[in-house]
């Protein structure tokens, strides 16, 4: 491929590439993202080519490996073009099957389907399945390219946007246009990006520098690395576009070491962009000059505070510095520097296409467009979801992510990261938000949602997190590292029976000494999980506390398991599975649980036959005594009464 | 350089534009208590103990004085409630791990800070980093530095560089507000060159 020098020339590639696709010709796509890497869809793939060679069908039907398609419960998925037929949890073994009924004959594979778990109802094409007719795919467009193939990403009007804005657009303008589509930051901060734009461009100082942000460490979300994996192009365009704006030459992509997929992907990307000319020297005959450089982040959550993040570019310690200056007048290398997240910047490209008005059109009065979450937790349809801002929790859980699974009852979603709070049943009706989520004292963060059932314990939730924070803080201020050091510890006594009167205003305190004092967001946020679940599940950390009783059950140290004697059957099942030895009992011999030996591990709970229903798990009150040793014989109990 | 007026507590105060508030407020003789700060030092923002409030435009914040930049027409105020209350729990935080350090005492006492309102911590060592930082800054040596991260983070002397520079020095000793600087090279000066002459002996 030659070097492309003029976006006219740009144009006329864009028509050969489209001019040579049939949108008739049958596609088969696999989504090849790291969570499908998980359930087997390298195999898939190797399977598909062989059977491509196989049938001899390497010409009449093209072969597309995308990245994450989202609907990671199910994957991984192969998607058939131009029907749009969805299958899912494809095997190997399913291969020769897809090839022999729905690539020759037409027809489709029944068992691959997706089933409607409410109806039981099969659906065929994957516009229908609810997961994805719920959602508004406008920046995750990752099933319609090839994350490698730039021919793709032209294909879908990739770098048309650059195109506008280096050939019909001042700087200026460009900036105008984002700062009237009110692009938040999605990283989590949801600065105004088209603001924090301006400020780069009118500080003083040369060079300037455009940074992505692609450290993402929340527990379990991973938007990020699938926008990196499967769209690179988009992202860079993005960066492209917002280096313009600024007057940056040079970029930045900050991504974390434990993602080697996107690195790889990303790598890809670049090397085309090189060789299309469309980064390095006076890119498409424009006379903008811009290159980017990829920097590996050695997995420090804090590393996704800015500050840190420059810091830990620089090849110094990943710690936060104070703000003021901001990064926007003294950022890398003490250089004017705009920093924004992966998915901030993959929006760039769509509000340059389609303009300010389109984007502003989407959303609520404070956050506009659409917004990525990664659904996971006790959810039905784990995933990730694009969703218009202003859709209400209840929708996103119910809607998309099909409910709760086994029948339990929903009690409360985390949304934010770590550091965000968790929302209880009465606000599922909330419009999600930046503004919106922060006033439920919870944040939007970069999209994490995770869903609780009412197995869980909001006191250990809030455990779990200031933990998770304790050990990622950098350690620099003291309202942070020593706070948190003795939030955990109250938190961890609590949840094992050593909570006593005074451990809330101690927690309140502290948390209010975080929130004010902290040197960065990390610690001035890292008290939301206990703020939160407080301030709407109080009576739990009430009946930690006074009666050393978990109502969800699921505190180890405050529960015990017992044998409800009218129940057993004595047989057996509990006793040869307990590990402990913990269980006495024997044919027709009432089972009782030696609770001097249990380990509470549950086993007998989950193994107890449903019919039977005779292990016990309580919390907060005494172990009924045992059944007396000669009543113990189960001797047909209907004749005895 | 040009000039900046603000108010601290209420008095009109001329500072230079680059200043800190802790500076600024140094110049009309207000007195903010700070651990982690140091003339000589760059300005490092960690013990946060010299958070005041600002006022600016309508809204009001904390912010740390050490490192917060003064600007034109600032309100500062240097006390409040909540500032006291905010720098007695930084105390007793920090008196969890040092709670025989004078120099904590005598604040604890200004801001009634109960000593064992937390459960006590093993190491003394509150994190000011003076001694990293002067070693880094003034000596120019990196003999000491800190090590891991978040709850796990500690100080720690480079035997390499120790062995080499220490003995000879030891200006940061008398900069530790708490007893854990000396005991910490007394331990890697034990464990890592015990054949070197002891510095620590011979001066006593």
């Amino acid at each position: 491929m030659l070097k492309i020098n003029t976006s006219v020339e740009l144009e006329e590639i864009r028509k050969e590439i489209l001019s040579k696709r049939d949108p008739k010709k049958p596609c088969l796509t696999l989504c090849s993202g790291t969570a499908c890497h998980a359930t087997g869809s390298k195999e898939v793939a190797l399977a598909i080519e062989k059977e491509f060679e196989k049938q001899k069908l390497t010409k009449a039907v093209d072969f597309r490996r995308t990245g994450c398609h989202g609907f990671c419960e199910k994957g991984p998925i192969i998607i058939i073009y131009p029907e749009n037929i969805c299958y899912l949890q494809v095997t190997p073994e399913d291969i020769p099957d897809i090839f022999s009924h729905t690539l020759k004959e037409k027809k489709v594979v029944d068992r691959l389907l997706y089933v409607d778990p409410s109806t039981g109802e099969k659906i065929t094409y994957e516009s229908d399945i609810p997961f994805y007719k719920n959602q508004e795919r406008l920046v995750f467009t990752n099933q319609k390219i090839d994350p490698a193939s730039v021919e793709d990403y032209l294909a879908i009007g990739g770098f048309q946007a650059l195109v506008n804005v280096l050939f019909e657009m001042t700087p200026v303008e460009v900036i105008e246009e984002v700062k009237g589509a009110r692009l938040r930051g999605r990283g989590g901060g949801g600065f105004p990006a088209g603001i924090k734009w301006e400020f780069t461009r009118n500080a003083p100082g040369k060079p300037k520098y455009v940074v992505v942000n692609c450290d993402e460490g929340d527990p379990g979300a991973y938007m990020d690395r699938s926008l990196m994996e499967g769209n690179p192009f988009g992202v860079l365009e993005g960066l492209l576009i917002g280096g313009y704006a600024i007057g940056a030459h040079e970029g930045y992509f900050y991504v974390r070491q434990e993602y080697p997929l996107a690195l790889k992907n990303l790598g890809i990307a670049i090397d085309h962009a090189e060789e299309y000319g469309l980064l390095g020297k006076d890119i498409l005959g424009s006379g903008f000059d811009f290159n980017v450089k990829v920097h590996r982040g050695a997995g420090a959550f804090v590393c996704g505070e800015e500050t840190a993040l420059l810091k830990s570019l620089e090849g110094k310690v990943g710690e936060p510095r104070p703000r003021p200056p901001y990064p926007a007048v003294k950022g890398l290398w003490d250089k004017p520097t705009n920093i924004n997240n992966v998915e901030t910047w993959a929006n760039v490209p769509l509000i340059i296409n389609k303009g300010a008005n389109v984007f502003t059109s989407i959303g609520t009065e404070g956050s506009k467009g659409t917004k990525i979450f990664s659904l996971v937790g006790k959810i039905n349809n784990t995933g990730l979801v694009e969703v218009p801002i202003g859709i209400t929790l209840r929708d996103i859980i119910y809607k998309i992510g099909g409910g709760i699974p086994g029948g339990k009852k929903f009690k409360a979603v985390q949304t934010g990261g770590p550091s965000g709070g968790c929302i209880p049943e009465e606000l599922l009706d909330l419009e999600v938000g930046f503004d919106e989520l922060t006033r439920a004292g919870s944040m939007m963060g970069s999209g994490g949602m995770i869903v609780m059932d009412e197995d869980t314990c909001m006191v250990d939730v809030a455990r779990y997190f200031i933990n998770f924070l304790s050990d990622e803080s950098c350690g620099k201020c003291v309202p942070c590292r020593e706070g948190l050091r003795q939030m955990d510890k109250i938190l961890t006594n609590m949840t094992e029976g050593r909570g006593k009167e005074g451990d809330i205003e101690l927690l309140e305190v502290l948390s209010e000494t975080a929130v004010e004092a902290s040197l960065c967001a990390l610690g001035s946020t890292a008290p939301n999980p206990f703020r939160s679940t407080f301030r709407y599940f109080r009576d739990e950390y009430e009946a930690h506390i006074r009666e050393q009783k978990c109502p969800a059950l699921s505190c180890k140290e405050l529960i015990s398991y017992y044998i409800d004697p009218e129940k057993c059957r004595a047989c057996l099942i509990c006793l040869k599975n307990c590990p402990a030895d913990a269980i006495d009992g024997g044919k027709k011999m009432i089972h009782i649980v030696d609770q001097e030996k249990c380990t509470n591990c549950g086993n007998c709970f989950e193994v107890c036959p449903a019919k039977f229903d005779a292990v016990k798990k309580i919390s907060g009150e005494p172990v009924p005594s045992h059944v007396p040793e000669e009543q113990r014989m189960i001797i047909k109990k209907s004749k005895e009464k | 350089m040009s000039e900046i007026r603000l108010q601290i507590d209420g008095k009109e105060v001329i500072a230079r534009e680059g200043m800190t508030l802790l500076e600024a407020t140094q110049r009309i003789g207000i007195s903010i208590p700070t651990l982690c700060y140091h003339e000589k030092l760059e300005p490092f923002g960690g013990c946060r103990l010299c958070l005041v409030e600002i006022e600016s435009g309508g809204n009001t914040k904390l912010v740390v004085s050490c490192v917060y930049p003064v600007e034109e027409n600032l309100v500062v105020r240097t006390q409040s409630e909540k500032i006291d209350r905010i720098r007695k729990t930084i105390l007793e935080l920090l008196l969890a791990h040092a709670p025989d350090s004078p120099e904590l005492q005598d604040l604890a006492q200004e801001y009634n800070a109960d000593k064992d309102r937390f459960e006590k911590e093993a190491s003394f060592c509150i994190h000011c980093g003076l001694c990293v930082r002067y070693c880094a800054e003034v000596k120019k040596l990196n003999a000491v530095g800190f090590v891991d991260r978040g709850i796990k983070k500690e100080i720690s002397f480079i035997p390499e560089i120790a062995a080499k520079e220490c003995s000879r020095c030891m200006e940061c000793f008398p900069l530790c507000p708490t007893s854990y600087l000396q005991a910490a090279y007394v331990l890697i000066e034990a464990l890592a060159f015990s054949g070197a002459s002891s510095g620590t002996k011979s001066k006593e």
